[in-house]
């Protein structure tokens, strides 16, 4: 069930492609992420809709396929 | 637009202003993720209603649908969606959330 993380920064960059994506695996288990997203197309969004779009950009697989991914999202300052 | 599920999500979100769906009670979660939020609602002293969606798994998948949010916990004040667990993190460490809450009018009793 586990992703790997080029999996999960090639799911965001096909959706954002201007996007920065620095994925950490945090317990080494292939299953819990820390991942950081800068893109412009999170600029003037709230958090909620920022992260919603990293979501839909998993399609579906987070909360599935992907366990845990701790999201910090921004537009590039 | 009758969901049944839905309407029971609705009558918990109107009769609590801050409700938070998570995995386990406020007293034993059982997720790291739902323990962290239940910390920092404890913290800064504001009363909350816990929604375990492990006992309803209606309410668990429903809730996710709702909100068009993946994951649990999930943290609404006055029927709004706030976040999950990262965005109440971020929002707690930059003092937004006591923000937040003091203008939607929720009693907040410590200074966070």
């Amino acid at each position: 069930m586990a992703m790997q993380p080029a999996e999960i920064e090639a799911l965001i960059k096909a959706a954002l492609p201007d996007a920065q994506v620095t994925i950490e695996d945090l317990a080494g288990d292939g299953d819990h992420y820390a991942a950081t997203v800068v893109s412009e197309a999170f600029r003037g969004r709230s958090r909620v809709q920022q992260h919603q779009i990293v979501y839909a950009a998993l399609q579906g697989r987070m909360g599935g396929a992907l366990h845990a991914l701790a999201l910090q999202t921004s537009a590039p300052t | 637009m009758t969901n049944p599920t839905f309407e029971r999500i609705e009558a918990d979100l109107k009769s609590n202003p801050v409700v938070l769906f998570m995995k386990g009670t406020p007293v034993f979660p059982q997720c790291g993720f739902s323990a962290r939020v239940v910390q920092i609602l404890s913290h800064i002293g504001v009363p909350f209603k816990g929604v375990n969606v492990l006992e309803d798994g209606e309410i668990r998948e429903g809730i996710k649908a709702y909100a068009n949010w993946p994951t649990i916990p999930q943290l609404y004040v006055n029927g709004e969606f706030v976040g999950g667990c990262d965005i109440i993190m971020e929002m707690f460490q930059a003092g937004e959330l006591t923000t937040m809450l003091k203008d939607q009018g929720i009693p907040v009793s410590a200074e966070a």
